[in-house]
């Protein structure tokens, strides 16, 4: 099957290898990623003021290009994902943002297309049985600990994929690819995200705390999705626990690589 | 031709200060049929009423307009000051320029204009009222009680210390409810069970009263003094006049692994079993889900012990119908699911509790017989966190909590944490608020000696995140007051979950067609004045099922709704309301779409005998009002396509001049 695909900036600049695995592994998978044609960076946050739409616009037009295929729209970078499926959401419920979104972008679009992560194309549509069957060399006996973040969970209501307090699509993967997860408090919170560019001690703070609690729960390794996450955890985790991106992680257990040493350094910031 | 008189109230400046309504008297003087016009301070007062006597008899008055506040507030008022002065009280009829106008409005000519109209609309009414005979209705003097909880019971036993026979209908097997399962009961720190369990035995021994427990309402018809119940008593297996509640067959069944409801499947029962040791009646009951007798056909371990023969694995469930003058709802609350708080880790830990738990862990009848051990591994916890308004108070997200305040956590924490404090103080204890709120008589002063004299560490914010680790939990949380990230390592954390009405309680309520609000707590007649009727004429609500409260007020409500049935049950006859549907038989198709609209049940169908033109007899299907059942909601009037259906006081005809008055 066919679907869209939107890579985003880092992912073809500072983590190609979270792009690259993932148009393979999809491959083997029996799914192709179609790149969108012209796709322009998401912004990289969700702003959350309620009379800014220029920097969603590249996600409608994202959206409206998926739409037009009649394909779901497939992520992998946290933030990414985050504001497209945001700005999707506002699309079909907030009348006012679509309409001044549709007059500037001159084509009607009202939140039709269905915006999917990687973790819930392997879950949903792939589905956790055919990923362990397509498994040629099970990650058997690697404590791995899930690194959610905060963006690829929340707001809960808008995102829907997973308990944002409990959440276990990670660790299904984790388990899908025959290693087994470590559960951990921090998963779940957030690594410091962009308050590095001014505030470094708060987010050496997050991160180690993440890092830190992983490590103490027994993971030998933490699997992200996100670029901005990878990137706090290896400048500002001060803790040498490896951290990998899903795809690298899948990329290995179905044989494509050995992506399990963690990112090469000019991969990841 | 009516005689009318057209009064207007000020209502002090309630209507006069949006209304002129010497302009309204003025206006209205000249509407077809008024031969009297006035205004006064207070309509409602005895002056005014008298001045409406009065004109009644000076200007013989065959109708009257009182333009004042809705008809909810003083109808009955003036329909009682025409009757007493000689006229038929159905020939009033109130213009409500209050709610409906002079409230809603804040400048006086817009007032004013539509205060005129609204006038209009009732002068044109009323020139088209006919006086109106109510019937009356005989009143079955015995009550219902739905629910088994300390609000039934006290309201049952009020009800048969007047002398009138009252039935307790549980669908537990025992009474007691909620308060049954509490270890000590604030501000005194008195045990429940000290209190509730000669309650119970009371209720249990009254020959007033019958309790019909492990019994459920299937059905209810009727009307206020003549309801007719239909009570499913489930089958429990057991000979309930012969078991004598030795519980031997308790002890000898072999099932032992059923979670036991009553200490929150914290320990386990057997499959026979009586829920605890006052319980009332206290007779086994067999647990159909658990039973290997029942499931298989092979056990039989209680037939074989029971000395009195009391088991028998063929009962069925039994459905009787009762008949009942007035109907109390008790159903009682439970406290909400922690299923969509997973951020307190509720369904990840065993050692986070809910504080309903924690009452079963403080109680000597619990499963720890009283000792506050871990769940999980049977340890002293040295350090709990009490979290409140879990679930409550969620205004930000309606979908996972409730918005409203649930009222007693503020209380039952002070209480759990100075327990603790008290019987262990090598305890830390820590207690997150929102706000603490303890209104109630020396509420805020037993809060204040959770503080001051038993150390309990007040935090104001709220707990973010519980994780277990190893045999801790993570608690991260804020304090709000200090501005700071606060990270405890607790041993037990107990949260004080919201509560709502039993699942019970929304049927019943289609039942009774009785009204709900949003969070299915039933509505009472008033907020303040009919604070335990519900709208619908004979039935009545104790306890939490008309919203959160906790035992004092509880018992207060039960006793008042228990006053308000023996007033009921007092009267011999019922005066009906005249303002029933009445069909008219010579239009009538007999198509049967009142009778499917009709909520009461109040239409029937005959074949009558009409004489044609030619003389000869035609045998037609017409419908017929039971008016003793009739509610007069007007839905047949709306649904017949014959226009055969009017309603009495509320004709099309009236409603049709009411709307031209107003739109001329």
């Amino acid at each position: 099957m066919n679907v869209s695909y939107f890579p985003g900036c880092t992912l073809k600049t500072k983590a190609k290898e979270l792009d690259v695995y993932a148009r393979r592994c999809a491959e083997v998978l029996g799914v192709t990623l179609e790149e969108i044609e012209n796709w322009q960076c998401c912004g990289g946050v969700f702003s959350t003021a309620k009379d800014e739409i220029a920097s969603k616009l590249s996600s409608v037009r994202a959206l409206t290009e998926a739409r037009d295929k009649n394909q779901p729209l497939v992520t992998v970078c946290s933030a990414c994902h985050n504001v497209i499926k945001q700005t999707n959401h506002a699309m079909a419920n907030d009348a006012d943002f679509a309409l001044r979104a549709n007059t500037y972008t001159g084509e009607p679009y009202n939140g039709e297309t269905e915006v999917l992560h990687y973790l819930e194309l392997l879950r949903d549509v792939v589905g956790w049985d055919k990923v362990k069957a397509a498994v040629k060399n099970p990650l058997t006996g690697k404590k791995i600990g899930a690194y959610y973040g905060c963006l690829l969970l929340r707001p809960g209501k808008v995102m829907a994929m997973d308990d944002v307090e409990n959440p276990t699509i990670l660790e299904d993967f984790i388990r899908a690819i025959g290693a087994e997860p470590v559960v951990y408090a921090m998963r779940n919170e957030c690594c410091g995200g962009y308050v590095t560019l001014e505030d470094k001690a708060l987010a050496k703070k997050k991160s180690s705390a993440v890092l830190e609690n992983a490590a103490a729960m027994g993971a030998e390794m933490v699997v992200t999705a996100c670029p901005l996450c990878m990137y706090n955890l290896k400048k500002n985790g001060g803790c040498d626990l490896p951290v990998v991106y899903l795809t690298a992680l899948l990329a290995e257990a179905l044989g494509l690589t050995d992506a399990t040493h963690g990112c090469k350094e000019e991969n990841n910031g | 031709m009516q005689r009318i008189g057209v009064f207007v109230c000020w209502c002090g400046t309630n209507i006069a200060g949006t209304v002129d309504v010497k302009k309204v008297a003025e206006a209205l003087k000249d509407e077809p049929g008024v031969v009297f016009s006035a205004d006064y301070q207070y309509m409602c007062s005895q002056a005014g009423q008298d001045m409406i006597k009065d004109a009644v008899k000076e200007h013989k008055l065959t109708g009257i307009v009182v333009c004042s506040c809705s008809p909810r507030m003083h109808e009955t008022t003036f329909r009682k000051t025409a009757a007493a002065a000689g006229l038929n009280p159905y020939m009033v009829e109130i213009a409500n320029i209050r709610e409906q106008c002079s409230w809603v409005h804040k400048e006086m000519p817009i007032g004013t204009e539509k205060a005129i109209i609204l006038g209009k609309a009732a002068v044109a009414k009323v020139n088209l009222n006919t006086p109106l005979i109510a019937g009356q209705s005989p009143v079955t003097k015995r009550a219902l009680v739905i629910g088994g909880g300390i609000a039934g019971i006290q309201t049952a036993l009020d009800i048969a210390d007047a002398g009138f026979p009252v039935d307790i209908v549980e669908k537990l097997p025992t009474i007691g409810g909620k308060m049954a399962q509490l270890d000590k009961t604030f501000p005194t720190l008195d045990c429940a069970a000290c209190i509730l369990t000669p309650k119970m035995v009371d209720a249990g021994q009254n020959e007033n009263i019958r309790i019909f427990s492990y019994s459920e309402i299937e059905e209810v018809g009727g009307f206020v003094g003549n309801f007719t119940v239909k009570i499913k008593k489930k089958a429990r297996y057991v000979k309930e006049d012969i078991c004598t509640g030795c519980g031997l067959c308790t002890e000898k069944c072999p099932q032992k692994k059923v979670p036991n409801e009553f200490n929150l499947g914290m320990d386990n029962r057997r499959a026979v079993y009586i829920p605890f040791a006052q319980a009332v009646p206290k007779v086994a009951t067999i647990d159909p889900n658990y039973c290997t007798m029942l499931k298989t056909g092979k056990c039989g371990v209680c037939a074989k012990v029971c000395t009195a023969g009391a088991i028998d694995y063929t009962q069925k469930d039994e459905v009787f119908t009762e008949k009942y003058g007035a109907i109390v709802a008790a159903t009682g609350y439970n406290p909400i699911s922690m299923d969509k708080f997973d951020e307190f880790a509720y369904n990840q830990s065993r050692d986070v509790i809910t504080s309903l738990e924690f009452e079963r862990l403080t109680n000597a009848a619990g499963p720890t017989a009283g000792k506050l051990l871990r769940p999980s591994d049977g340890k002293h916890p040295h350090t709990i966190v009490f979290v409140q308004c879990v679930g409550s108070r969620c205004s930000h997200d309606a979908e996972k909590g409730k918005e409203y305040c649930s009222k007693i956590c503020c209380m039952y924490t002070a209480k759990h944490a100075m327990l603790v404090r008290d019987k262990y103080p090598d305890t830390e204890v820590y207690v997150f608020y929102i706000d603490v709120r303890t209104p109630g008589k020396a509420f805020d002063e037993f809060y204040r000696r959770a503080v001051e004299e038993y150390g309990v560490h007040y935090v104001k914010g709220m707990v973010g995140k519980v994780t277990p680790e190893g045999d801790k939990l993570k608690v991260l949380a804020s304090d709000l007051l200090a501005d700071k990230q606060l990270k405890i390592d607790a041993d037990l954390v107990v949260l004080a979950a919201a509560i709502e009405p039993d699942k019970s309680a929304r049927p019943l309520a289609t039942m009774l067609t009785a009204s709900m609000d949003t969070n299915d707590f039933f509505t009472e007649a008033h907020p303040k004045l009919r604070p335990v009727e519900s709208p619908t004429a004979g039935v009545f609500l104790s306890g939490t099922c008309q919203g959160p409260k906790d035992i004092p007020e509880t018992v207060s409500q039960a006793s008042a709704a228990a006053a308000k049935v023996i007033g009921l049950l007092c009267k011999d006859k019922l005066t009906g309301n005249p303002c029933v549907a009445s069909s008219n038989e010579l239009m009538c198709n007999g198509c049967s779409s009142c009778e499917k609209v009709c909520p009461y049940g109040a239409i029937t169908y005959m074949d009558k005998e009409f004489r044609m033109p030619d003389r000869t007899t035609k045998l037609r299907r017409v419908a017929m009002v039971n008016e003793a059942v009739c509610q007069g909601c007007g839905c047949c009037t709306v649904a017949c396509p014959s226009g055969a259906m009017d309603l009495k006081g509320f004709a099309n005809e009236q409603i049709m001049a009411e709307v031209d008055a107003i739109c001329k």
